[in-house]
């Protein structure tokens, strides 16, 4: 549309040609008390310069932002170079200036990637450098590509695509919300129109992490810890915009935690962990090893690594069998749980 | 130099933000001073010589920060340039959020963060509306939902700003936001003459003047009245 037949339109008709727009106007404290119905050529002749000052509105620079999020909301709904097939990492160096131990690091939808080293070794830098998109021009020179070239900008500086979802341990939810309202207006921030079905899947999606079971209606701040953590894993798996997420640590308490990373996995997303824990750092497909800054090594997950796994694995269904027997009053025998 | 205008509610974070992104630039050797401005009290001061930046302070006392703002910041801006800075920080805390004074030309930094609530990217008004870059903070308490549902809010209110989450405490996002207070290319070398983006509210009441008694007759100057009955 041009900045003539914009004018023509009122508030009113564009919000239902682009739906996205409500959010816009809402944020427009000048038409508060006018009609909505009116084209915006009617509305600016009624404003005088008292009220204009008053909200320190301009009519170009208004035209302007609103031309501008119609263009760019065109471009993300929907837009297949939105859609990341593929994440890589061209490598850079450590804090010492030498180069980083491997060629090019991959990650797919679908696979999950865990990072192991000491605290302050360069976990943040390596995160902050994919939501970055760095270009060689963060302090590790490291290199981003998205679908294997060079990304959009948008992927930097738009507050609508954020390339990473965050996952950790100290994030509450501080809305005073239900989770259906809450699930509601997420959805809505991200243009999701008619929620319903996407809503029940995500309380039935957290409500399999959790154990104990979470209604609709139950006020987001008075979920337990483990509620919490799974609806978060749920709305983030299926609501969030962003198709990377980083998870940092998962307790173990209160949630399942391979289901968690099935749930995240089965959307597409590509799944980064930190962690130190065998159980969850060996169900990933590949793991990074940071040292000094760098990433000093990238190992796949060997054969012997998985059957590990599955040692690990039964050894923690036994202690969570016996946990439950002791707290029913049940005395112990060897053979009772394999 | 380069100048910067960083604005935004009290305790949003601004002072944090900016030690961080701070302590990247003086890594890369390069000179940065700071200047905050505020009403009756601040000991933002002292945060900042801490830190090792040189810092000047502005209370505006019975005026309108904002327009106090305006008045000093020219004189303001020359000292920067005297010292040899690189950067000139501006913090002011954003009381008014119908004045902040943002200049043209002269990049425009708001700071808002995720506790505020949702709806108060919509209230906040011209000062998030008219910023070239939001840095949007605290994100490491909330969850991931409300982190996109906030940032939601402030792109439908400023959709062409450069909107970046940054943590104040560990720093996470503000390396990435130094490399965008300072441009080598830019150089300012006065104030003097360079507009503000907008023009401020003239509250020249007689309240503005010093009056304290409360009716009708002390009342002069820019007055309005609210209509109680039709309210
Ligand atoms: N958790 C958390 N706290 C923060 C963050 N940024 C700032 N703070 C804290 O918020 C408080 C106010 O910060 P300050 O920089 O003084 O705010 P200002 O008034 O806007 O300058 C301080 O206690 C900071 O430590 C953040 O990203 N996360
Ligand atoms: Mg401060
Ligand atoms: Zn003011
Ligand atoms: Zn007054």
């Amino acid at each position: 549309m041009t900045q003539r037949e914009i004018l023509q339109q009122s508030p009113q008709a564009l919000i239902e040609k682009y739906p996205f727009l409500s959010a816009f106007f809402e944020g427009q404290h000048w038409m508060s008390k006018l009609n909505p119905e009116q084209s915006l050529a009617d509305l600016f002749a009624l404003i005088d310069d008292e009220h204009a000052e008053d909200h320190a509105f301009d009519v170009q620079d208004f035209i302007n932002q609103l031309m501008d999020f119609i263009a760019e909301m065109k471009v993300f709904i929907g837009n297949e170079t939105f859609q990341v097939h593929q994440l890589s990492i061209l490598p850079g160096t450590n804090k010492s200036g030498e180069p980083e131990g491997f060629e090019k690091l991959v990650f797919e939808p679908r696979t999950i990637t865990s990072i192991v080293g000491p605290t302050g070794s360069g976990k943040s830098r390596l995160l902050a450098d994919i939501e970055w998109v760095a270009q060689g021009d963060t302090p590790t020179q490291r290199r981003i590509l998205i679908n294997e070239e060079l990304p959009d900008n948008a992927w930097r500086f738009s507050g609508n695509r954020k390339l990473v979802a965050q996952l950790s341990q100290n994030m509450n939810f501080v809305m005073d919300l239900t989770v259906r309202e809450f699930l509601e207006l997420h959805a809505k921030s991200r243009m999701v129109t008619d929620s319903g079905d996407l809503i029940k899947r995500i309380i039935s999606a957290a409500n399999e992490l959790a154990g104990e079971k979470f209604s609709p209606d139950t006020a987001i701040t008075a979920l337990s810890g483990g509620q919490s953590r799974a609806l978060m894993i749920a709305d983030t798996a299926l609501l969030s915009q962003s198709p990377v997420v980083l998870i940092d640590e998962i307790e173990n308490a209160g949630i399942d935690r391979k289901k968690a990373l099935e749930i995240l996995t089965g959307e597409d997303k590509i799944v980064l962990m930190a962690t130190h824990d065998p159980l969850l750092a060996l169900m990933a497909d590949q793991r990074i090893v940071i040292k000094n800054g760098g990433i000093h090594r990238v190992i796949k997950t060997s054969a012997e690594e998985r059957t590990l796994l599955s040692e690990l694995e039964q050894a923690d269904l036994k202690q969570q069998q016996m946990r439950t027997a002791l707290r029913s009053g049940a005395v112990l025998q060897r053979d009772m749980y394999l | 130099m380069n100048l910067v205008t960083i604005s935004g509610p009290p305790s949003s974070g601004k002072t944090a933000v900016i030690l961080k992104a701070a302590e990247n630039l003086k890594k890369r050797g390069l000179k940065v001073g700071a200047v905050k401005f505020d009403c009756l009290h601040t000991d933002d001061d002292l945060a900042y010589e801490k830190a090792g930046i040189p810092v000047k302070k502005g209370l505006s006392g019975s005026l309108c920060p904002d327009h106090y703002f305006v008045s000093n910041i020219e004189a303001v801006a020359a000292w920067g340039m005297e010292e040899g800075f690189d950067l000139l920080v501006s913090e002011s805390a954003g009381l008014c959020n119908r004045c902040s004074p943002y200049i043209k030309e002269i990049k425009a930094v708001c700071v808002i963060d995720n506790l505020s609530g949702i709806n108060t990217p919509r209230k906040i008004g011209p000062m998030l509306r008219m910023a070239d870059i939001v840095v949007i903070t605290k994100g490491d308490i909330v969850s991931q939902a409300e982190r996109e549902v906030f940032a939601a809010g402030v792109y439908a209110v400023n959709p062409g700003a450069v909107i970046m989450h940054v943590n104040g405490l560990t720093g996470q996002g503000a390396y990435e936001l130094s490399t965008l207070l300072f441009d080598e290319r830019t150089k300012l070398d006065t104030l003097k003459g360079k507009k503000l983006r907008f023009s401020m509210p003239s509250a020249l009441c007689s309240y503005c003047l010093g009056e304290t008694r409360i009716g009708e007759s002390y009342q002069m100057g820019n007055v309005r009245k609210m209509d109680i009955k039709n309210n």
